[in-house]
């Protein structure tokens, strides 16, 4: 059976949503910081796709593209030692207080 | 350390949603509705990480900020502008297919960094459309962001089994004499399309057919304007 993201030739007929929404502030900050990441040689673009195609199916299916992004690049982080999950738990929450 | 991120002053602008698919399996939008106003968990998790990275000194303060300007100055214009140039200077176009890289240094643009264009040319006989089935490569540096469609699940599963169900969604339709051609791409190589020019543009400047070219033209989904016609 072929994993999640490998949808070329799902069945599916679904219409196309041709409607595109701008993208959100932190949208944009996560395509930066990938690229940013990526400039310095911290990730690469195998990694964050390998990150992608790790995701449970049907995680993957809900979650928004970018959020696609934030999951991997957390799988990736941890995985180096650059940061751990209690310290973005921790912060994702004072992130979460400021926004409330 | 606050990367300067806080809840925005103007949240309710109904153009405005999170790209967030929490309860819509099939990533649909429902653009202004009250759930697109909330942070959701990986983007809380998202702005976490930046902020740490920076505490730690592993990016810098401002890297960020200055990678969004980067993008926000990219669109599908880069694009039209080196078809423009490859309808104008039949050598140029040849260059273009067969060495893009170099092509596009020719006419000032930056590397496109990392991995490998193609630049497919559509005629009266074939017709290209350009998917990532498996993600979403596209060639951003020349192009700017891809579309939400290119994204989606739909688009993704269908273009490769039924690329005329999916133009045709489009509005673009072809008789069975051209044969149509799906490229599915890849991260190390993505597809630009170099549309076929529209007739009666004979004479035009280059800045005037620039204008003609549609992103949807360089995915394949569409074909360029049709000039005005001189009364």
């Amino acid at each position: 059976m072929n994993a999640v993201h490998d949808m070329g030739g799902l069945p599916s007929e679904q219409p196309i949503d041709r409607s595109e929404h701008h993208l959100m502030e932190w949208e944009r900050r996560t395509g930066a910081l990938v690229d940013v990441l990526r400039e310095k040689r911290v990730i690469n673009t195998d990694e964050l796709r390998r990150g992608i195609e790790a995701i449970p199916p049907d995680e993957y299916r809900r979650l928004g593209y970018y959020e696609r992004w934030s999951t991997s690049l957390e799988i990736l982080l941890v995985e180096k030692g650059l940061l751990t999950k209690q310290e973005i738990d921790g912060r994702a929450a004072t992130v979460g207080a400021r926004w409330a | 350390m606050n990367i300067g991120w806080n809840r925005p002053a103007i949240r309710r602008d109904p153009g405005l949603t999170m790209g967030s698919d929490h309860d819509h399996p099939g990533d649909h939008h429902h653009p202004g509705t009250e759930e697109d106003i909330t942070l959701s968990q990986p983007a809380r998790r998202l702005l976490a990480m930046e902020e740490l990275l920076v505490e730690k000194g592993v990016i810098g303060a401002d890297d960020v900020r200055r990678v969004m300007d980067v993008i926000a100055a990219r669109s599908p214009v880069d694009g039209a502008r080196v078809v423009a140039r490859a309808w104008m200077d039949p050598a140029f176009k040849l260059r273009l297919l067969e060495d893009p890289r170099a092509a596009l240094a020719e006419v000032g643009y930056p590397p496109v960094s990392g991995s490998k264009l193609a630049v497919v040319e559509n005629t009266e006989r074939v017709h290209h459309l350009v998917v990532c089935s498996l993600c979403s490569c596209y060639p951003t540096s020349l192009l700017g962001p891809p579309p939400d469609w290119y994204k989606s699940f739909a688009y993704r599963s269908r273009a490769v089994v039924d690329p005329r169900g999916v133009m045709r969604e489009f509005g673009l339709e072809f008789g069975e004499g051209v044969e149509v051609r799906v490229v599915d791409s890849a991260a190390d190589l993505r597809y630009m399309v170099l549309p076929l020019r529209p007739e009666g543009t004979e004479g035009m400047a280059e800045e005037e057919l620039v204008a003609l070219v549609t992103r949807d033209s360089l995915v394949g989904v569409g074909v360029p304007n049709q000039p005005a016609v001189n009364p």
